[in-house]
């Protein structure tokens, strides 16, 4: 900025020259100065207020407009809180038909803060008399410890429980939700549910994992908070499997039983209806695993699934097929059945002498060991080994159990002649009733292999082709023809043309040889067999029929008449029509001369 | 003429805070009965499933097996089997209703309609 000087030279001289004051000069130009900055100082001061008032004006119109628009937007609900939608952290289970099996419920859990304590020994006291297992002098040992601030106390109380804690009075003791995982339904299907235990536990919530079974198996799905609202769908039906369970039960008592194990499966989909393994426990209070004993006298031990056993003559039916497959033979085919017969050092009998010669579907109805010998030899070990690999005898059932990894089955090491020929009618491989069921599924819906599954399918994708329609439907007439006429004439079940294979194995004795006395019977079949829908296995361990005075352990006369009650009283249930058995009789041979 | 101007603007400003302070309130209300709505809704979940749990529990198949056979005198159940089913041909037609007497009057209501039909030679 130029500053005018107040008096400039030229102009005093010139106002001296002229007789005028040069004063006035100095004053005019002050004037005019303080003028200027007047003018300057009002500019500015006039800006500032007009942009204050901006300021103001925009602030305002802001604030009216986000108001506008929030009243202008649709309501719309805040976030939900966490809890509010999930009442359960962990995914119900439920039956096929949508019954529960597995839910959650909250209750309490009770702990003490030692700092708001009044008087913990009588606390400790009253909790003795309410609670029954608490020991009253070591609670109160706890209770009073002054190194202490916190106690635990227990994981559940029952309202009845928390009601008198609270009167009590005892502002120390306090209460934590809980959640808690109930099986309703009790004993049943307690091997599939398997069981569940806290993890890490806080004062307001406590983690539940699976300990066992499906909880276990699928614990990371069920504990997903995503899906925690969808219950998870079981194959299994609750009314075969009470049913099953009931019969089964029954049976083992009348029968002197150690253990029985019973599996309804869907033939084509593999979806097992029912799974029932006796005796059993109660999920929602799980016992300890043993620590001595045979650990196949646990109730928690899962008998057909882990129960790995030799089966005996079931398996002769993989035999049977694999020979009718590979068109080695007819069912007409003579075969050579003079006893014994003799391989290496080993001598093979059959529980009772057939004469010289049976045809192949006599020495399956009447299960001969020596014709399904030759049969073998005939077929040859690698074949045999690769015709039950393809159905999944040689590793662990993949179902939905945390039981199967450890259930593996056990084979020689060596296929060589005299396994593979034990093995053709049941003895040298083990393996569980589930992967049994799986195989003969596969035996009789038409030669499709099935994986089973404990999970509700909605569709299904037939499997791989393990043996011809025509295959398949001659075993279906063969195992029917078991019953009609054969070793298993107990499992005939008016309306629902039950058929299948009976199988009495010699359980293994401590030495390494067989007992005698103690076997496991096996019943393995389906109804109806014109039409198979479901598979059904039946074992029992170490059953005795002795109605008649002397001692009867074969399967036709133990578990035989077990599973046929058991169909009678489920395949109603499972929506399988009943009919006639000129009905049923007239479609197995018409599946037979379709091709 | 301005001071009028600044009377109204003043005014203006003093009836939207009124109204926006009555906004807010009437939010916060809101919020608290969602809060409020909200635990109900949980607790009634909750409450839902302690039912549900209960049903469950009481229909227990072996509850239910039980049940049906303390009161088999007057339920008289019996397990389903296949011999219980039968086939729809198997099921009688019901035999038509005897055809009412002859009496000697007969009275009818109504008039006969002549069509196209009955005309016909």
């Amino acid at each position: 900025m130029i500053r005018i000087p107040l008096r400039p030279l030229p102009r005093v001289l010139q106002a001296r020259a002229q007789g005028e004051n040069p004063l006035h000069i100095e004053r005019e130009n002050l004037r005019l100065r303080h003028e200027q900055m007047r003018d300057q100082a009002r500019r500015r001061a006039e800006w500032r207020l007009i942009f204050l008032a901006a300021f103001f004006f925009m602030g305002f119109a802001l604030i009216g407009a986000r108001m506008g628009l929030l009243a202008a937007s649709p309501p719309h609900e805040a976030a939900a809180f966490q809890g509010e939608d999930i009442a359960a952290f962990r995914a119900e289970i439920q039956d096929r038909n949508g019954r529960i099996l597995a839910t959650n419920l909250v209750t309490n859990s009770l702990y003490a803060e030692l700092r708001y304590m009044v008087d913990g020994a009588r606390a400790a006291q009253e909790l003795a008399r309410i609670l029954p297992e608490v020991d009253a002098d070591r609670l109160a040992a706890r209770l009073t410890d002054p190194n202490r601030r916190f106690v635990w106390i227990r994981a559940r109380l029952s309202p009845e429980q928390v009601q008198a804690v609270h009167e009590i009075g005892e502002p120390g003791l306090l209460f934590g939700p809980r959640e808690m995982r109930l099986y309703p339904n009790g004993h049943l299907a307690a091997h599939v549910l398997g069981g569940t235990s806290y993890g890490q536990q806080g004062v307001s919530a406590a983690e539940i994992i699976g300990t066992a079974g499906i909880e276990h198996r699928l614990d990371e799905q069920l504990r997903d908070p995503a899906t925690a609202d969808a219950p998870l769908r079981l194959s299994l039906d609750v009314t075969a499997q009470a049913i099953a369970a009931e019969v089964l039960d029954s049976g083992i008592n009348m029968l002197g039983a150690r253990a029985g194990s019973v599996i309804i499966m869907d033939a084509h989909s593999g979806e097992v209806v029912t799974m029932v393994s006796l005796p059993d426990f109660d999920p929602n209070n799980r016992p300890a695993p043993p620590t001595e004993g045979d650990p196949t006298d646990s109730p928690l031990f899962n008998h057909a699934v882990q129960g790995v056993y030799e089966l005996g003559s079931v398996m002769k039916a993989f035999a049977v097929a694999q020979a009718l497959e590979l068109e080695l033979v007819t069912t007409e085919t003579m075969v050579d059945t003079r006893g014994p017969l003799r391989i290496g050092r080993h001598s093979i009998n059959d529980f009772r002498n057939y004469g010289a010669q049976l045809s192949v579907s006599d020495v399956f109805v009447r299960s001969s060991n020596i014709g399904t010998a030759r049969l073998a030899q005939q077929i040859g070990a690698e074949r045999q080994r690769e015709f039950l690999r393809s159905f999944g005898f040689l590793e662990p059932a993949t179902i939905e159990l945390a039981e199967t990894a450890r259930a593996r089955p056990q084979f020689p090491d060596r296929w060589s002649e005299i396994s593979s020929v034990t093995i053709s009618y049941g003895h040298g491989l083990s393996t569980s009733p589930l992967q049994l069921a799986a195989g003969y599924a596969t035996l009789v819906n038409g030669g499709t292999r099935v994986v089973p599954t404990m999970l509700r399918r909605t569709a299904h994708v037939p499997g791989e082709r393990l043996i011809s329609e025509r295959t398949s439907a001659t075993m279906r007439s063969l195992m029917r023809q078991v019953v009609t006429r054969g070793t298993a004439s107990m499992a005939e079940v008016e309306g629902f043309a039950f058929g299948g294979k009976t199988g009495t194995a010699d359980k293994p004795d401590a030495r390494g040889g067989y007992a005698r006395d103690r076997v496991i019977a096996t019943f393995a079949g389906a109804f109806p067999m014109n039409d198979p829908r479901y598979v059904v296995v039946v074992t029992l361990d170490e059953p005795n029929e002795t109605s008649s005075g002397e001692a009867r352990r074969t399967a036709g006369w133990t578990v035989v008449p077990v599973a046929a009650e058991i169909v009678r009283r489920t395949a109603p249930l499972l929506g399988v029509r009943p009919q006639s058995n000129a009905e049923s009789t007239a479609a197995i041979e018409a599946a037979l001369r379709l091709r | 003429m301005r001071s009028l101007f600044y009377v109204l603007s003043s005014l203006a400003i003093m009836a939207l805070a009124v109204w926006a302070y009555n906004e807010n309130h009437k939010t916060q209300q809101s919020k608290a009965q969602v809060a409020e709505l909200r635990r109900e809704i949980r607790s009634l979940r909750e409450a839902i499933s302690v039912q549900r749990a209960e049903w469950a529990f009481l229909n227990r198949p072996d509850r239910l097996r039980d049940l049906a056979e303390v009161n088999f005198d007057r339920l008289k159940l019996m397990p389903i089997t296949g011999a219980q089913f039968g086939r729809i041909d198997e099921i009688v037609y019901p035999l038509p209703e005897p055809e009412p007497a002859i009496s000697d009057a007969i009275e009818v209501l109504g008039e006969i309609r002549h069509t196209a039909e009955d005309e016909r030679p």
